[in-house]
Parts: structure tokens; C-alpha cells; sequence
């Protein structure tokens, strides 16, 4: 069992107020998934040249100003860095690669949990309500967001294995179920030259999603290969910078409610996260149907 | 001695299920409750025998209406998974659409869906009776003992898979049919039940003269209980 939230706002007067629903839609979904909690937020908050890194480190005390200081005297460009309780964002327009290489030397011990134009992502372990808490989530403004509550099944639970994964930027997977053929495909990507940095199935779904867009696929149709290659039950979201998709597997075990209104569209495992939304009483709510892929767009 | 009868309304999100289901359980037959501020709230109105009438005002979670043996429940809102699983008897009336599972290993009593009803509607149906305006969605009728599925819309994929006893009536089209399970000529039998069915639901843009029957082949399953005894 896990917990899966989502929000598209389409009513630009939402996005200062995304950050309430979503921590409230989270919350809800605290029985289903207790262990660990993640999100990925999409704001316009960057300039079009510059990437954010949404970074982490096991280490408590890092001292995440010097990281910045290092990546600017590596890069030869500034940045800015804000930190979030165990997660800190560097936003800059020094060239990827460069950016990456600044970090890995930096002696943090940083993992780049996800990058993008977009997107800000944060995971953790723990009770959803206090992961809320820890990041000031109800406080978060943006026009997407995508969270899952997790109960692991198939690794363990630690930060890393919390959801979303993300291959590409500003691309963000949660899922709910378990894959059976995750260790087949690890080889498969491996030999690709594409490497999980868990033992999560999930990751595996997500690195593969990300191999299929880089070979070409459109969300969409690497949604398709999904659902063709990958064996177990899922009900997966997956968010873009500009889209975000559902899919759920030929049984479609795994639930997904869909709410939609002239102001947003939101999907949720179960209702009552969905229960709060503004005028949800009168939403077009929905269960998607097996193998049958939903895209909205921003 | 006879208890006087109640009518009374609860505030779910005020008072939570456990007190919710506490003071439905101690209302006398007779009584009345309705049920506000649902917020999709699991397990409501589950394991009550007493005889009671119960309005859901909202969408709920999961369960609702669950192992019941006594109350009719009206609800005007949609249903989360697992609608009346379990039912022993009485009414449950949605005026909405149903999540997937509704009517799960139901023994008795009558599920009216005014609108569509998800996945694997009256699953392993042990002698209910569902009634559903609308379209069901896949394995509707999944391994279903006995009991009635009436379909006044489309059904989904793998209609009546491995049924036993059970009967599926569909006033639309299917879109497949599960292992083991057929087409049959409706008998006069089954159009009396059909037609007791529309006038118990409302549902009377369902024609009882012309709907599929789908039953089982028999082909997949015998209850030889002996079987093992003979040498």
C-alpha cells in the first residue's frame, strides 16, 4: 500500500494556496503510506538559462553555503542556494555537467534528488503530517504537485527509497504497488549504461521511463512501454514541467480517484484527500480505467 | 417494552466513525439518522442489525454500509470501494456512482446504483442482489456463488469470470465475457425477476425482455463434495 496525490492548478489565483491543499491532500493519505513521504513542486520561480538542484546529504551540520561558494568558484557562475530543513536548492545557470562534477566534489556526500527548470523535490522518512511540518509544505506556492506516502514493501525504508524518483529534469514518478520483474529490467537498464542507485522497483520503473524519453518516447508512449514491459500491480503519476499522466495496470487493483474542475484537476488514491479541495462537490470525479493512460497538460 | 424511535443527524468529520457507528448501533428499529460532513470517510454504517434508515449526505470511503444485517441506507453522494461488502441484508439506494468492488461476497440484500459502478462489482457474490443503472466496469461477477448482477448499461471487460450460481443480466453491450462464462436464453423465470428488479430500482429504461443473461458454463467448477470418499 501507498499513498499517491496530485494537483494541476488551472486557476492561476490556486497557486499562491497550493501549498495548503497539497499539505492537507498529503496528510490524508498518512494511513496508506507511513513510513516515508516525498514531493515534487513546479513553480515559475527560475529563470529560463538556470537549473535548480534539489540537493541532500546525510549530513546534518553541511554547511550548504560553502557548497554553493564551491560550485561558483568551480563553475565561474553564481548561484543562490535556500535551504529547507535536510534539503537545500541551488539554482544557477552554470552548465549541468560542470554543476554536477562542482558538487560531487564538494566532500557533502550531496545526492542531487532532482533537477529541473521547474521542479523542487523533497523526500524523507517519517510521518507525512511531520515531513509536512519539517518543509513548511502548506507554505510551498506553485502550479503542480505531486506527493506520495509511502509503505515499502520491496526495499528499505530510507530517504532514498521515499518517492518521487526522478531520471530526467523536471520529471517526478510516484507509484503505487509493487513491480515483479523490477530485477530483469535493473540488468536490462544496466547494460544500457543507466545504474539505480536503490534496491527500490520503483526507481527501476522511473530510470526506465527516463531511458525510454532520452531514446525519443514521449511521455506518453514510454507510459505505453510500461505498461508492455513491466509486470506487477501499479497505479503510476508521473509529472513534467508542462504534463502530468496516470496509468494503472491491466487489473487495476491499485486505485486513483481523478477530480476535475475549471480550477484544477487532482487525482488521489482516495477520496478524502480529494475532500477538501474548493468546490469539490461539484467536480467531475472519475476512477481511470485499466491500461488507460490520462494526461493533462498546464 | 418498546423503545422510542429517533431521528437524529451526526457530523461525521466533527464526531469520527468509531462515535458515528457507536451511536447508529444504539438507535432503536424504527429510528432515523443522517449522516453529514462525510469527507470521504471509510468504514460508515458497518455491522449494524438493527432496522434503521440511514441518509449518507456526501461521498464516502471505503466500506460503507459493510456486514450489515438490518438498516436501508440511502446515500446521495458516490460510494468509495467495497459498497455493502459483505451485506446480509437490507436496502442500500446510491443516488451517484459506485468505486470498484461494490457488493463484495454479499449474502443477501438489495444494492440499487443510480449511476455507473466500477470494477469487479459483486465479486465472489454469495446471494445479493445489485442493481446498477449504468455501466459496471471489468471482472464485474469475479467467482460469484450466487445472487443477482443487473447491468442497465454497458459491462466491462471479463464479464461473469469462473461464476458459479450467479447471474448476470446486462441491458447493454459486453465487452467480454470471463473464463467459463456464457450467454443463455433468458427464461420466463428470469424475466419476472428482472421486471420485480426495475420496479424495486426505478430503473425502467431497462427493457426486462431485453437484456443478455450470462451464467456460468459450468466447465470450470463442481462441488463433488464426495469426491475424495470414493475408491
Amino acid at each position: 500500500m501507498c499513498g499517491i496525490v496530485g494537483i494541476l492548478v488551472r486557476d492561476p489565483a490556486l497557486e499562491g494556496e497550493i501549498g495548503q491543499y497539497f499539505s492537507t491532500m498529503l496528510e490524508e493519505m498518512t494511513a496508506r503510506g507511513p513510513d516515508s513521504a516525498g514531493l515534487a513542486i513546479y513553480d515559475r520561480g527560475v529563470a529560463a538559462d538556470a537549473t535548480r538542484y534539489s540537493l541532500r546529504t546525510d549530513n546534518p551540520h553541511a554547511n550548504w553555503d560553502a557548497v554553493k561558494s564551491e560550485v561558483e568558484a568551480a563553475t565561474g557562475a553564481s548561484a543562490s542556494i535556500e535551504i529547507n530543513g535536510h534539503v537545500a536548492f541551488l539554482t544557477t545557470s552554470a552548465p549541468v555537467a560542470a554543476v554536477h562534477a562542482a558538487l560531487a566534489a564538494s566532500g557533502e556526500q550531496i545526492i542531487v534528488v532532482g533537477e529541473g527548470h521547474a521542479m523542487s523535490l523533497i523526500k524523507d522518512v517519517g510521518l507525512p503530517g511531520d515531513i509536512c511540518d519539517r518543509y513548511d509544505v502548506s507554505k510551498v506556492t506553485g502550479y503542480m504537485a505531486l506527493g506520495h506516502t509511502r509503505m515499502a514493501t520491496e526495499s528499505a525504508v530510507t530517504i532514498d527509497g521515499a518517492h518521487p524518483f526522478s531520471p530526467r529534469p523536471d520529471l517526478a514518478l510516484v507509484h503505487n504497488g509493487s513491480f515483479s520483474n523490477h530485477a530483469t529490467i535493473r540488468r536490462q537498464l544496466a547494460d544500457a549504461g543507466i545504474n539505480c542507485i536503490t534496491e527500490n522497483d520503483t526507481e527501476v520503473c522511473a530510470q526506465y521511463i527516463g531511458w525510454r524519453m532520452a531514446e525519443g518516447d514521449t511521455l506518453e508512449d514510454a507510459m505505453r512501454h510500461v505498461l508492455k514491459e513491466f509486470d506487477g500491480f501499479f497505479t503510476l503519476v508521473v509529472s513534467t514541467q508542462n504534463a502530468f499522466s496516470v496509468v494503472r495496470d491491466a487489473f487495476a487493483c491499485k486505485p486513483m480517484v481523478v477530480a476535475e474542475t475549471d480550477q484544477y484537476v487532482a487525482v488521489a488514491s482516495e477520496y478524502h484527500a480529494l475532500a477538501g479541495l474548493p468546490g469539490i462537490e461539484n467536480a467531475r470525479v472519475f476512477e481511470p480505467q485499466p491500461e488507460e493512460i490520462h494526461t493533462w497538460t498546464v | 417494552m418498546t423503545a422510542t424511535t429517533e431521528s437524529i443527524t451526526l457530523d461525521v468529520h466533527e464526531m469520527g466513525v468509531t462515535e458515528v457507528n457507536r451511536a447508529l448501533r444504539a438507535l432503536p428499529d424504527g429510528s432515523s439518522a443522517t449522516l453529514t460532513q462525510i469527507r470521504g470517510a471509510h468504514n460508515l454504517a458497518v455491522g449494524l442489525t438493527n432496522k434503521i434508515h440511514i441518509t449518507v449526505e456526501g461521498s464516502t470511503g471505503y466500506y460503507l454500509g459493510g456486514l450489515c444485517d438490518g438498516p436501508d441506507i440511502t446515500v446521495n453522494g458516490s460510494p468509495g470501494p467495497g459498497l455493502g461488502e459483505n451485506l446480509m441484508s437490507g436496502t442500500i439506494r446510491v443516488n451517484g456512482n459506485s468505486s470498484s468492488a461494490a457488493g463484495a461476497t454479499a449474502h443477501g440484500g438489495l444494492i440499487i446504483v443510480s449511476g455507473d459502478v466500477s470494477s469487479r462489482a459483486a465479486i465472489s457474490f454469495k446471494g445479493g442482489t445489485l442493481a446498477v443503472a449504468g455501466d459496471c466496469g471489468h471482472m464485474s461477477a469475479f467467482m460469484a456463488q450466487a445472487g443477482t448482477l443487473l447491468i442497465g448499461g454497458n459491462a466491462g471487460e471479463s464479464l461473469g469470470d469462473s461464476l458459479y450460481e450467479a447471474v448476470v443480466y446486462v441491458g447493454g453491450k459486453v465487452r467480454s465475457l470471463g473464463a467459463d462464462a456464457r450467454t443463455e436464453d433468458l427464461t420466463e423465470a428470469d424475466v419476472a425477476k428482472i421486471r420485480d428488479l426495475v420496479e424495486k430500482s426505478g430503473f425502467d429504461h431497462i427493457n426486462p425482455e431485453n437484456v443478455t443473461k450470462v451464467a456460468s458454463a459450468k466447465q470450470l467448477y463442481n462441488f463433488d463434495a464426495l469426491k475424495n470418499q470414493r475408491y
